[in-house]
C-alpha cells in the first residue's frame, strides 16, 4: 500500500503537466510504446511466423524490402538468409530483448532495494561489506561482469541443462551486474531517512524494523529507484543485444535482436545491409525512447539536477 | 607523496585479493580440469597422481597461495582450447589491445573534453544542441552497432579503410605495432572510433555539466569582477575547476575501455585480449578467463592510481590535508 | 563640490519571467563624490546588491539594465560593449564579495590571483607584479606576506581570505570601490577589523566606495552618506548623521529604530510590521504605504519621488507641501 500511495504521489500532476510540456518525450513514450505493443503482440500482429519451418522457403531468401525493385509485398522489411520475413523476426526478437531486459532490471531492483536499505539500515560491518562489494564491482564495467557471470556458469553446467536454461542464465548475468547502482542510491537515501525523528520514535516504541524499513523508508526511494530503473532498461536491453551479438546470450532458438544482427553481419559485405540494418534500427529506436524517458523522469522527478 | 602512492597501494591490494579469489575460484571450482587434461583413459593411479601433480589434494589456502603466487609470476597454466601457455598467449594479444585503447582514448578525449567545454560556454548556440543531440545517441548505440554502421559507409559503400584485421605490423622486440605503417593506421580508425564513441559522448556530458557547474562559482562571477579576459576566466579558471572531477571519472573510463575492447575486437576481427577471452568464453576456457580477469582488475587499479595521483597534482587542498599538518 | 566619481540616474533593472517582466529597480539616482563612502542599506530583496552588480556591469542574466544612465567619471559606461567594460573592471571600479571562502578560485594561489589581475591592468613584469602582490598582501594585513604570497585560498582563515579579497580589488588602483556586504559572512569578532582595514585604505587610496550592507552599525560607523532602498527604489537618502539620528522617511525610521542603542536598555525593538512586498506583487502608489504607520490616501494613489526634506531627501509624500497631511513630530526617536 505504502508504495502504491507513494507511486501516485510521485506520478502527480507535475510530472504529468512537463510530460504534456515536453514533445521529445511525448515521442519517445510513443516510440517505446509502439516497440512494447509490437513485441508483446507478435505472434498476433506479425505477419508471418519465422519459427515455423514449414512457413519457410528457401527460394524467398535474400529478398529485399518491399520497396526496392526486387522487393515483394509479402515480406515488407525484406527477408534473410533463410527466406524469414524481417518484420517479423523483429517482432519476435524485440520480444525476447524486452522480456530479458525487464527481468534483468526487475532482478537487479529488487537485489539492489534489499542489499540497500539492509546496508543503510543495519550500518556498521554490514553496511561496511556489502557497500565494498558494490565499490569492487562498480569498478568494472557491467558488461565485463554479466560476460564473466555467463562464462562462469556455461563452464559450469553440462551443455545441454545450459541450453535449456540460458535465457534465464542471461537474465542473471545481466541483472547481478547492475545491483549496485540501486544500492547505493537506496543506501543513501536509508540513511536520511533512518535518523529522522519520526523513524526513531517508531524504533522507541517498539514498531518492528522490517516494518519502519517497508512503510516509512522506502516509499522515500521510489522516485530515485524508478529513474535507475528506466535508464537501467536501456543499458539492460543493450548488453543482452552486446551479449547475443558476441554469441554468448540468448540461444539460438530464441533470437534476440541483438542475435539478429549478429546473424546480418555475415552478410554486410555482400550487399544484404537490411538484414542487419532493420534489428539495429528496432534496436536503436528501443534503447533511444527509454533513454530519453528516463532523463524525462529524472529530470521531473528532480528540479534540482536540472 | 611517497606515503600517499604507498597507501593507495595498500588500499589496492585487498580488491586483487578479492579478484584473485574469484579468479582462483573459478579455476579451482568449475567445470573439472583433471577430466579435461587426462581425456578418455586413464586410471585411478593416474588421476591420483594428477591431482596431486596439480596440487589439487592441498588444503584451500595453500593452492590460493599457490596460485597467487603463480599469478605474480605471470604462470596461469594451459589454455583448455589452443594448450598451448595463457600467459604466451595474452602477451601475444596485448599490443594489439593496449594500441587500440590507447587511440580510442585518445580519440575521446581530443574530441570530448573540446565539445564539452564549447557546449558548457555556448549552451544556447545551434552547434550545441546539435552536440547534445549527438551525444544522446551516442549513449544509446550499442558499441558493435556502431562498429557495424561504420564499416557499412566506410568499408563496404565507400570502400576507403579497411573493416578487419590490424593491417601489416612492425616487430620492435616482442611488441608488435600497427602505428608504424599506413596500412596498420588505416586499420586503426574504424574500430578507435567504435571503441572511443561511449566514452567520448560521456566525457562531453561529463565537461560541460562540469562547466556549468563552475561558471555559477562566486569564484567565476569574482575574476569576471577582476577584469580578466575570458580567455583567462574560461580556459585557466574555470578549465581547471573542471578538471578535477572529470580527471576522476575520465579515468575509469579509460578503464572501461579496454573492458569494452570485447565488443569491438569482435566486431573488426581485432587480434587483441578481448576476442582471445570471447572466444574463451563461448569455449568456457576457464583458465583464459581467469588470467584475463585478473589482468582487467591489475588495469583498474593501476589506472585508479594514477587518477588520484593527477588528482592530487591539480588540487592542492589535497596535498596539503595529506601533507603537513591541515592549515586551517 | 568636485564633480562625481560615480553618477547613477533613473536606473531601472527588469528581469524578463515566464510570467511577464520583473521590475527589480525603478529609478534609482545617486552619486559618489571622489573618496567619498556611500552607505546603501535595506532588506534583503530591497535591491542594493542588484544596484552594485548593475554598476559593475555584471547582472545575473536574464536581468538586464531597461533605463537611465550610470556614468563613471562623466563617462557613460552602461552601455559599453562587454570588452570595454571588462578592462574597466578591476582597473577602475573593484568589487569585494560576501563571502571570502567562495570568492577565490581554490586552485591558484593568491599571489598568482593578484598578480594576473595586476597583469590585466597595469603593465608589469612578472617580478614588479610579485613585489607588488607581496606589498599588498603587507598593507592589508596578512603576517608573512612574502611566504603567504604562494599559499592557496584554504590555507587562511575566513577573515583573512576576506583580506586577500580587498588586496584584489584595491591592487589595480580603482577610483572606486563596490563593496556588496563585506562583513555579512565573517565572525563578528572580525567583522570589525574589515571594516576598519576598509576604511583605512580607502581614506589612504581616495578611494570611494558604494558600502552595501543591512548592517545599520556599519553604515553609521563607515559611511559618509547613505541611500536606504526599499523594494527597488530609494526611500531615503542623504548624510550618514541625518538619516541615522533623525530619518525623515517612515521606513528610515523603523529601519533605524530596529538597531539597538548601546548605551540604554530597551523594552524591546522596535521593528517594522509585515514584510516587503515581492516584486511580483507590489502595490500601487507607495510601496511601503501597506506598512508605513502615518499612511493617507495618496500614498494609496500616488507614488512620491524624493523630496527635498532640508538634511535629506525622501520619497515620501508627508514632506511634500501640496499634501494633506504633514509630517509629525513622532519620527523622532533616540
Amino acid at each position: 500500500m505504502a508504495i502504491a500511495a507513494a507511486l501516485s504521489r510521485a506520478l502527480d500532476s507535475d510530472l504529468w503537466w512537463s510530460f504534456r510540456r515536453s514533445p521529445v518525450t511525448m515521442l519517445s513514450a510513443l516510440v517505446a510504446l509502439v516497440c512494447i505493443l509490437g513485441a508483446a503482440l507478435a505472434p498476433w500482429l506479425a505477419p508471418h511466423d519465422p519459427f515455423d519451418l514449414a512457413t519457410l522457403n528457401l527460394g524467398d531468401a535474400f529478398k529485399p524490402p518491399a520497396w526496392s525493385a526486387e522487393g515483394d509485398a509479402l515480406y515488407p522489411l525484406g527477408t534473410d538468409d533463410q527466406g524469414r520475413d524481417m518484420l517479423s523476426a523483429i517482432m519476435y526478437g524485440a520480444r525476447v530483448s524486452l522480456l530479458v531486459g525487464i527481468s534483468a532490471v526487475v532482478f537487479s531492483t529488487v537485489v539492489g532495494v534489499a542489499v540497500g536499505l539492509l546496508a543503510g539500515y543495519l550500518g556498521g560491518w554490514a553496511d561496511g561489506l556489502l557497500m565494498r562489494i558494490a565499490d569492487i564491482q562498480l569498478t568494472f564495467p557491467s558488461i565485463l561482469i554479466a560476460l564473466l557471470v555467463d562464462g562462469v556458469v556455461r563452464a559450469a553446467l553440462p551443455r545441454e541443462l545450459h541450453d535449456r536454461i540460458a535465457l534465464f542464465v542471461v537474465i542473471f548475468a545481466i541483472g547481478i551486474s547492475a545491483w549496485p547502482q540501486f544500492a547505493r542510491t537506496v543506501r543513501g537515501s536509508t540513511l536520511v531517512e533512518r535518523n529522522k525523528e519520526y523513524v526513531l520514535a517508531a524504533r522507541v516504541i517498539g514498531i518492528s524494523q522490517l516494518r519502519i524499513m517497508l512503510t516509512h523508508v522506502l516509499p522515500n526511494v521510489v522516485g530515485p529507484v524508478l529513474v535507475i530503473a528506466t535508464l537501467g532498461l536501456s543499458s539492460a536491453i543493450i548488453t543482452e543485444a552486446t551479449l547475443s551479438f558476441l554469441g554468448v546470450g540468448v540461444p539460438p532458438t530464441q533470437p534476440s535482436l541483438g542475435t539478429l544482427i549478429r546473424i546480418g553481419n555475415d552478410f554486410l559485405f555482400s550487399g544484404e545491409w537490411w538484414i542487419t540494418i532493420f534489428p539495429g534500427a528496432a534496436l536503436i529506436a528501443m534503447v533511444l525512447s527509454v533513454n530519453l524517458l528516463g532523463d524525462w523522469l529524472r529530470d521531473a522527478l528532480n528540479p534540482r539536477l536540472r | 607523496m611517497a606515503a600517499f602512492i604507498l597507501s593507495r597501494i595498500l588500499q589496492a591490494i585487498p580488491v586483487m585479493l578479492v579478484v584473485a579469489l574469484i579468479s582462483f575460484a573459478m579455476f579451482a571450482y568449475v567445470g573439472d580440469p583433471v577430466a579435461i587434461m587426462l581425456g578418455q583413459d586413464f586410471t585411478e593411479a593416474q588421476r591420483l597422481q594428477l591431482v596431486h601433480d596439480l596440487g589439487l589434494d592441498q588444503p584451500f589456502f595453500v593452492q590460493f597461495a599457490t596460485f597467487v603466487g603463480h599469478a605474480l609470476q605471470g604462470e596461469f597454466g594451459l589454455s583448455y582450447r589452443l594448450s598451448r601457455p595463457v600467459a604466451e598467449l595474452i602477451a601475444e594479444r596485448a599490443p594489439a589491445t593496449l594500441e587500440l585503447a590507447f587511440c580510442a582514448a585518445l580519440v575521446a578525449l581530443l574530441v570530448g573534453v573540446p565539445m564539452g567545454v564549447y557546449t558548457g560556454l555556448y549552451r544556447n548556440s545551434w552547434l550545441s544542441r546539435a552536440f547534445l543531440t549527438f551525444s544522446l545517441i551516442g549513449v544509446s548505440l550499442p558499441t558493435f552497432l556502431i562498429g557495424i554502421l561504420l564499416i557499412l559507409i566506410f568499408s563496404v559503400w565507400l570502400g576507403w579503410l579497411p573493416s578487419f584485421g590490424r593491417g601489416e605490423v612492425v616487430r620492435i622486440g616482442w611488441w608488435s605495432t600497427g602505428l608504424l605503417t599506413l596500412s596498420g593506421l588505416k586499420a586503426l580508425v574504424l574500430p578507435s572510433i567504435t571503441l572511443g564513441m561511449f566514452q567520448l559522448t560521456l566525457i562531453m556530458r561529463l565537461v560541460r555539466a562540469e562547466m556549468l557547474e563552475v561558471l555559477r562559482t562566486d569564484y567565476i562571477k569574482f575574476a569576471r569582477a577582476r577584469g580578466l579576459s575570458n580567455r583567462a576566466i574560461n580556459f585557466g579558471h574555470a578549465l581547471k575547476n573542471t578538471l578535477v572531477p572529470v580527471i576522476t571519472i575520465a579515468g575509469l573510463q579509460l578503464g572501461g575501455i579496454i573492458a569494452f575492447a570485447i565488443v569491438t575486437e569482435t566486431v573488426f576481427q581485432w587480434p587483441g585480449m578481448g576476442l582471445l577471452f570471447i572466444q574463451s568464453v563461448g569455449a568456457a576456457d576457464i583458465p583464459v578467463m581467469a588470467a584475463y580477469l585478473l589482468l582487467i582488475a591489475l588495469v583498474f587499479v593501476i589506472i585508479n592510481l594514477v587518477v588520484d595521483l593527477l588528482y592530487y597534482l591539480v588540487d592542492p587542498r589535497l596535498r596539503i590535508g595529506r601533507g603537513a599538518a591541515g592549515g586551517h | 563640490m568636485p564633480p562625481p566619481v560615480l553618477s547613477v540616474r533613473g536606473l531601472r533593472v527588469e528581469f524578463p519571467t515566464r510570467r511577464g517582466v520583473l521590475t527589480a529597480l525603478s529609478d534609482v539616482s545617486f552619486d559618489i563624490a571622489p573618496g567619498e563612502v556611500l552607505g546603501v542599506v535595506g532588506e534583503s530583496g530591497a535591491g542594493k546588491s542588484m544596484t552594485g552588480a548593475a554598476i559593475i556591469g555584471l547582472l545575473e542574466p536574464p536581468g538586464r539594465i531597461a533605463g537611465g544612465e550610470i556614468r563613471l567619471q562623466g563617462e557613460r559606461i552602461d552601455t559599453l560593449p562587454y570588452d570595454r567594460m571588462r578592462r574597466i573592471r578591476g582597473k577602475r571600479i573593484g568589487a569585494i564579495f560576501q563571502d571570502p571562502l567562495t570568492t577565490l578560485n581554490p586552485l591558484y594561489t593568491v599571489g598568482r590571483q593578484l598578480i594576473e589581475t595586476m597583469q590585466t591592468h597595469l603593465s608589469l613584469s612578472d617580478r614588479e607584479a610579485r613585489q607588488r602582490a607581496i606589498g599588498w598582501l603587507e598593507m592589508v594585513g596578512i603576517p608573512a606576506a612574502a611566504q603567504r604570497v604562494d599559499s592557496y585560498p584554504h590555507e587562511f582563515s575566513g577573515g583573512m581570505r576576506q583580506r586577500v579579497v580587498i588586496a584584489l580589488a584595491l591592487c589595480a588602483e580603482p577610483i572606486l570601490v563596490v563593496a556588496d556586504e563585506p562583513t555579512t559572512a565573517l565572525d563578528v569578532s572580525i567583522q570589525a577589523q574589515i571594516i576598519a582595514l576598509l576604511k583605512r585604505l580607502a581614506r589612504e587610496k581616495g578611494t570611494a566606495m558604494m558600502l552595501v550592507t543591512h548592517d545599520m552599525g556599519v553604515i553609521a560607523e563607515t559611511a559618509d552618506r547613505v541611500a536606504v532602498m526599499y523594494a527597488g527604489r530609494i526611500a531615503e537618502i542623504g548624510p550618514v548623521r541625518a538619516v541615522v539620528k533623525a530619518p525623515k522617511h517612515p521606513y528610515s525610521a523603523g529601519l533605524m529604530a530596529s538597531i539597538p542603542p548601546l548605551d540604554r536598555k530597551v523594552a524591546h525593538l522596535a521593528g517594522i510590521e509585515g514584510a516587503m512586498p515581492r516584486l511580483s506583487a507590489i502595490p500601487p502608489g507607495c510601496a511601503f504605504n501597506p506598512r508605513c504607520p502615518h499612511v493617507f490616501d495618496r500614498c494609496r494613489r500616488e507614488r512620491p519621488e524624493l523630496i527635498e526634506t532640508g538634511t535629506t531627501r525622501a520619497a515620501c509624500w508627508l514632506y511634500d507641501p501640496a499634501s494633506e497631511r504633514q509630517a509629525p513630530e513622532l519620527l523622532r526617536h533616540g
